[in-house]
């Protein structure tokens, strides 16, 4: 299932004085199976392009088809596009209701008009996902839990619909270290397993270039970058020009390239750059003695 | 995003004109006269000569006559209400029947009238919001207050809940509006069904409202407590109250065009 | 050195005593903190350093124990406003404590609680408006400003109340990276110009680097406590702790256990390149 961005702009209150261009001409086709990131200031445009990927915004013009399917179309079912992309929002427990965990992850899959055996299904399944005891937990109150617990019902309740999409918009906000490294862990396994496309919105250039298959970058409103997340952050320094910025062993492997020491620049990770300075260092030792 | 941010509650425009500049004590003890004579007069000249106060007013506070005007559109269906209420209801010499209804000469007249009322008092009394920022109003408000502590009226407490409702309504629309979006995400629908129907689908929007407002108090309550806060004792003000000779002259022109409309017309 | 400006002696302190969901937050916390430090804590959630965190103005007293802040108990009621007049709070949540509608306003909320003249309260909000770079928003009302504006007006509010420490209780935790940049650049420069002893309680180890002291809470104790050097030494009980360290930490900690002579401790780009291309 891909999704079609042509021609996407947006302007906010169009036609007022206070109207506000958030996108412009945005140009994208994002596969099955992709890991997208998709990184930019804030203000940039980020959470505008992804709300219209299911229709919670529409275009001022251009289009987007999801599965072929025209969004901007008025007789397309935007309810049932919303279940193939689904939506993390930012801090989403904020937006817990229900009396019980079974109840508030319930509430898509019972939008979706499934019977009941199925809803109780999708709630274990969806709870399983996102490392959640389901007989434990789901006759507790949501609102008892921990905020990493939280958290992760919320996202449950957005993989209850089983979407084919998966976007998030800052998943980890707010979380400790520790918890950040449990939910992007779970995104992780669920992408691996072949069960969703990725969509995620982040700060932290040190989870894309981890977890990426591919680096978006926006920059008022506009595309600014778009390819795998080792030539995205070969862009050192417009990427911090942009105030954005590369994961810091990128920046040690440039620094140090700079300074003479021959080593690789297209660095990602604390695993390729220990592996890459053993050989550098090596290499001089060797040479000096 | 547009959908709340429409919505513009008591709007203030900003200036510098002689209404502006008063204190918004008198503004609201001249809007309370301008209700009070509303309520008295009962003729055509009382209401001419109110309508051309109120004329007068907008013309020294330089808002643009239609703004004004403007306030009355949210109002249009009961002003047609109380406009034909009264029409039909009245009883005195038939204009014409219709079936069973009858228009009177009476009704036509106490119907407009009623009408003009209406519309009059909605416009005098945008006008003090339209003049006076909110922080202004706020403490017009607690200063006139003040006096009535000693009988057990809260001024400043009073005063400190508007400021926080204030602030707050910006943050709470936009929570709302987030939350809408999120459950819409899940498949919500908000439009569609009956009227219980739509009353149980805005559950999921209302509770996790509630539930943040609470959180939100909670920790302002904390803030305000760590920022030395104890309740309205022994607090100053940053900006003070200035009744001035301009706002002596007004409420004695107020007072004296209300004694003398009220009482003859 | 001079006397500690905050003094914790032996503090514990348990939420809901007595009942079934007693929980003891703090566990025999002794710390002292000195006037003009910079103080960082760091912990996870739940590790107790914002319950700490609230005992330096008197928002929680210990159980038992105590806590003097100037010399003042803080679990002395007539001295609480002086307290909290000396330390000042700022909290998570930007927009859950500001409390008027417009910035001005709101910098002098904490002077007019403390009966100031209106006078001086004008010269209070400029000069903390300044200290905070915000004086260009000053009629502007909070929800036009972005997080990290919010925060440095937060800042201000405490500024103006002229406390002689501000606590910062992860300050930075829902603010983008420019939001965090300029709450820290905001802070250390308080720190330095106007002398403010500062405590920044957060979860992010990058912005403790800077700090004159770092202090590790687990399970409500000081787990470690020391330099940033020194803190960051330590990579092996870090990790058993699920703290993270930044990456050329980990970096150069891998390198030195695979025999290349790199020192501890080092915590930037700029201190790991200095050592492989001195």
């Amino acid at each position: 299932m891909s999704i079609v961005v042509e021609h996407l702009s947006h302007i906010y209150l169009e036609g007022t004085p206070m109207a506000k261009v958030a996108l412009r001409d945005v140009n994208l086709i994002i596969e099955d199976g992709e890991f997208v990131g998709l990184i930019g200031h804030t203000g940039s445009g980020k959470s505008t392009l992804v709300q219209h990927l299911n229709g919670l915004l529409m275009p001022t013009s251009g289009k987007v088809y999801v599965d072929g399917v025209d969004l901007t179309d008025k007789h397309t079912s935007l309810r049932a596009i919303r279940q193939k992309v689904g939506m993390v929002f930012q801090y989403p427990e904020h937006q817990l209701f229900g009396e019980t965990v079974y109840e508030d992850v319930a509430f898509g899959p019972r939008n979706a008009g499934l019977g009941e055996q199925e809803v109780e299904a999708r709630v274990k399944e969806a709870l399983g996902m996102v490392g959640l005891d389901y007989d434990a937990l789901k006759d507790h109150s949501p609102f008892e839990l921990s905020g990493g617990q939280k958290r992760r019902v919320a996202i449950a309740g957005v993989l209850a619909m089983r979407p084919a999409v998966l976007i998030l918009d800052e998943p980890t906000a707010g979380l400790d270290p520790e918890g950040s490294a449990d939910i992007l862990g779970k995104i992780q396994a669920l992408h691996r397993a072949g069960r969703v496309t990725v969509i995620m919105i982040t700060h932290s250039m040190e989870d894309v270039a981890r977890m990426a298959t591919r680096l978006i970058v926006m920059e008022h409103g506009g595309v600014v970058f778009d390819g795998p997340p080792r030539e995205v952050f070969a862009q050192v320094d417009r990427l911090k020009e942009m105030g954005l910025g590369v994961p810091q062993v990128t920046e040690l492997m440039h620094e140090l390239h700079s300074r003479g020491l021959p080593v690789q620049t297209n660095i990602l990770t604390l695993d390729e750059a220990e592996a890459e300075l053993v050989r550098a260092l090596e290499l001089r030792r060797n040479g000096t003695v | 995003m547009a959908l709340f941010k429409s919505i513009t509650i008591g709007q203030y425009i900003p200036g510098n004109s002689t209404i502006h500049r008063l204190d918004p004590r008198t503004k609201i003890i001249g809007t309370v006269l301008l209700i009070v004579l509303l309520f008295m007069v009962d003729t055509f000249w009382g209401y001419a000569l109110a309508a051309l106060a109120i004329a007068a007013i907008v013309h020294l506070s330089e808002i643009p006559p239609r703004l004004v005007l403007r306030g009355l559109r949210p109002l249009f269906v009961i002003l047609l209400l109380t406009v034909s209420l009264h029409l039909f209801m009245t009883e005195g010499d038939p204009i014409f029947r219709f079936w069973i209804v009858e228009v009177t000469w009476q009704g036509l007249s106490r119907g407009i009238m009623m009408g003009v009322r209406l519309a009059l008092l909605v416009m005098g009394t945008s006008l003090l919001t339209l003049t006076t920022s909110p922080i202004n109003l706020t403490d017009g408000i607690e200063g006139l207050l003040k006096p009535g502590k000693r009988i057990g009226i809260p001024a400043h407490e009073l005063a400190m809940m508007m400021t926080i409702a204030l602030r707050f309504i910006p943050t709470l629309l936009e929570e709302a509006e987030k939350i809408m979006k999120a459950q819409m995400a899940r498949g919500a629908d908000f439009q569609g069904g009956g009227l219980l129907q739509r009353a149980k689908s805005l559950i999921p929007l209302l509770v996790p409202l509630f539930v943040n407002a609470f959180r939100r108090a909670d920790e302002l309550a904390i803030a305000m407590e760590a920022r030395g806060y104890r309740g309205g004792e022994g607090r100053t003000k940053f900006k003070e109250l200035h009744f001035g000779r301009r706002d002596a002259i007004a409420l004695a022109l107020a007072f004296g065009f209300v004694a003398v409309v009220g009482l003859l017309f | 050195m001079a006397e500690p400006l905050i003094r914790f002696e032996g503090v514990h302190f348990k939420y809901n005593p007595g009942t079934e969901r007693e929980w003891a937050a703090l566990q025999d916390i002794s710390l002292d903190i000195y006037p003009g430090e910079f103080v960082a804590v760091l912990g996870h959630n739940g590790s107790g350093k914002s319950t700490l965190a609230k005992h330096c103005n008197g928002l929680l007293v210990p159980s038992s124990g105590r806590v003097l802040v100037a010399g003042l108990d803080t679990k002395d009621d007539a001295e609480i406003w002086q307290i909290r007049q000396t330390v000042g709070m700022v909290f998570q949540n930007p927009d859950n404590q500001l409390v008027a509608t417009t910035v001005e306003e709101d910098v002098a909320f904490g002077p007019e609680n403390l009966g100031i003249p209106s006078k001086e309260i004008q010269a209070r909000v400029d000069e903390a408006l300044r200290a905070v770079g915000m004086e260009a928003y000053r009629l502007h009302s909070p929800h036009q400003l972005s997080g990290g504006q919010k925060q440095r007006v937060a800042i201000a509010g405490m500024i103006s109340m002229r406390p002689r420490c501000i606590v910062l209780d992860e300050p930075t935790a829902m603010l983008d990276p420019e939001g965090r940049r300029e709450v820290m650049s905001t802070i250390h420069r308080l720190n330095k110009t106007e002398k403010i002893t500062i405590v920044h309680i957060t979860h992010h180890m990058d912005e403790v680097i800077n700090a004159d002291r770092v202090v590790i809470m687990v399970d409500g104790k000081i787990a470690l406590h020391g330099t940033p050097k020194e803190v960051f030494s330590q990579v092996d009980l870090l990790r058993r702790l699920h703290l993270d360290v930044p990456q050329v930490t980990a970096l150069s900690y891998r390198l030195r256990s695979r025999g290349h002579g790199l020192p501890e401790g080092i915590i930037t780009v700029n201190e790991m390149v200095n050592c492989l291309c001195p």
